[in-house]
């Protein structure tokens, strides 16, 4: 699979990166290079393979449905980019 | 003997003994820091006021008798671990500004284990790299000629033990940034079986890849080390529950009639032929210590690094989501709309290294290409462990290089992200297998250090270690430090 400018651009803002136009040809070029090595894959059948997700196939475990955080908002909030109230501030969502 | 030159056993001995204090210690090792590091830059933070505190905590510990194995010993963090009050950046930028509200469980255990942490090491963007190059705060030089990388992701952690500014370290280790680095800069890197260290507060790259483990002088010392790191962590969902193993138990142990087994695709074009030969000996030292070869096949091999990036971006797509320049980290200037907050904040806080994984892995994940990237990835994942399990029905280690060629100059690779994948050529397999994995120094080739590759069952930590430690009875290379640095 080969990546042009466009597709770069709508790679970049599926994943909220704002990209350089400038840096896009480098990119789409990069990007091309990692798809063709990652389609080295096809030259083996896995029809009958089952995906493995997990090293040791280890299920997520299950606890009991207690609370376990202690409130630690102050402490969260101390390191956040824009605090008021105790609310993180965004800039206007709504007109 | 100077301090600097001793292991983390002879620390812990010489402490024990009163030989010296902690504190003289930590100075000891905070005054190289200081002589040494503006030429190699491994650290991202000294915490020496910290860790001078700990030091005489430590020390009032020993005094009293009541100390653990390295009680009043340093050691530096990578700087993936978050630590409580002190900054964890992570190599980003995204992150220059990040003060963790809590320690990692590493990080934690390190403390509760009496160690004096001497400061946060450089790293690749991430864990994303395999030369250092890509970090925020600049690339790392390699103690062992400063024109080279010293590996990476986990290149300052590799860097810093190898000039001896710190005895020990810790590093992360997602496709090799755990063994490369050790093996570019003659040191003992130990990967564990995933899940036996948790992940609790080490930043996320590839959750189903990464692995902590440490990175040291001897193999004795990452059984030290591996001691106080593993444990059962509920905050981490994929801990594992395991026995506990005392990983310095066995290392006397004798290696008659140990089963090794050669993969001959480690073997193949692409090896540079001068590690080729370091590696023959080493293997020729094992058969001496009463170790058998056997040939084996790997044959799905070729096939780590295609599936390799396809699973680690696509998880880490998902991983990095989290920086929005919201709760934590870097947010730009003046955002028009809450679209341009999370555009430009990832844009400008993001290395290219990291934006080109996002971008690939947010493509392997889009709508329409999931079947044909991700599952296929996870479906050859599958094959390659199954190549490991039946190689161990036969061999009770897997040995090879760890690296194909030894340190590259600074830049060689920087502008071709492909040839930098291909340095984890041997390493990649053992991530995606969840295998336990080791570097150790095996000797030079053209002066720069070579690395042997160890690679066990699950959970054969113990054995892999006595593996190590038995080749540091007769050989010497692991004692070996780069000049200028004495």
């Amino acid at each position: 699979m080969t990546l042009d400018a466009d597709k770069v651009k709508k790679i970049a803002q599926l994943a909220r990166l704002d990209i350089d136009a400038s840096a896009i040809p480098g990119y789409a070029t990069n990007l091309s290079n990692i798809l063709q090595l990652v389609e080295q894959m096809n030259a083996v059948s896995t029809e009958q393979v089952e995906p493995m997700a997990h090293p040791l196939d280890a299920t997520q475990r299950l606890r009991e449905d207690v609370v376990t955080e202690t409130n630690q908002r102050d402490q969260f909030q101390a390191i956040a980019p824009q605090v008021d109230a105790g609310l993180y501030l965004v800039p206007k969502v709504i007109e | 003997m100077s301090l600097y030159r001793k292991s983390l056993a002879e620390l812990a001995a010489g402490l024990h003994t009163k030989q010296f204090s902690s504190v003289e210690v930590t100075q000891h090792f905070l005054d190289r820091i200081a002589k040494h590091d503006k030429t190699l830059n491994s650290f991202v933070s000294i915490t020496a006021e910290q860790a001078l505190a700990q030091a005489k905590q430590a020390d009032a510990q020993l005094a009293k008798g009541s100390m653990a194995a390295l009680t009043g010993v340093p050691l530096a963090q990578k700087d993936i671990f978050c630590t409580q009050g002190v900054k964890t950046s992570c190599g980003s930028k995204m992150l220059d500004n990040f003060i963790a509200p809590y320690d990692a469980t590493v990080v934690s255990k390190c403390k509760q284990a009496g160690l004096v942490m001497l400061g946060k090491l450089n790293m690749d963007e991430f864990a994303m790299g395999s030369s250092n190059e890509t970090s925020y705060y600049g690339p790392v030089k390699n103690p062992w000629d400063t024109t080279r990388v010293p590996g990476g992701s986990s290149g300052g952690s590799a860097a810093a033990v190898a000039a001896r500014l710190t005895p020990a370290a810790t590093g992360t280790d997602t496709g090799g940034s755990i063994r490369q680095p050790a093996a570019l800069c003659n040191l003992t890197g130990l990967k564990p079986t995933y899940g036996l260290v948790s992940r609790w507060g080490m930043i996320a790259f590839a959750s189903s890849l990464d692995q902590a483990g440490p990175i040291t002088q001897t193999a004795e010392d990452a059984a030290l080390l591996l001691n106080t790191m593993v444990g059962f962590d509920d905050k981490d969902s994929t801990s594992l529950n395991r026995p506990t193993v005392n990983y310095t138990a066995s290392l006397k142990d004798s290696l008659q009639g140990l089963r090794i087994g050669l993969p001959k695709e480690y073997f193949a074009a692409g090896l540079n032929s001068d590690v080729a030969k370091v590696i023959e000996t080493a293997i020729a030292e094992y058969k001496k210590l009463g170790a058998t070869i056997t040939d084996i096949s790997l044959p799905n091999s070729h096939l780590s690094v295609p599936a390799y990036y396809v699973i680690a971006p696509a998880e880490c797509s998902s991983n990095l989501s989290r920086f929005d320049g919201v709760r934590f980290g870097y947010r730009c200037n003046d955002p028009k709309d809450l679209n341009d907050l999370y555009q430009r904040s990832r844009g400008e806080g993001f290395g290219a290294e990291v934006k080109r994984r996002i971008m690939i892995g947010t493509y392997a994940l889009s709508a329409g290409y999931y079947d044909a990237y991700y599952l296929k990835a996870q479906k050859v994942r599958r094959l390659i462990s199954d190549d490991f399990k039946r190689a161990f029905e036969k061999v009770d280690v897997i040995m090879g290089p760890t690296s194909p060629n030894t340190a590259f100059k600074l830049g060689e690779h920087s502008d071709d992200p492909i040839t930098m994948y291909l340095c984890d050529i041997y390493t990649i397999a053992v991530n995606l297998a969840g295998l336990p994995g080791m570097s150790i120094p095996a000797g030079f080739a053209h002066n720069l250090p070579v690395g042997l590759q160890l690679v066990g069952n699950y959970f054969s930590e113990a054995k892999l270690l006595n593996i190590a430690h038995q080749y540091q009875q007769v050989t010497n290379w692991h004692t070996q430090m780069p000049k200028g640095f004495e």
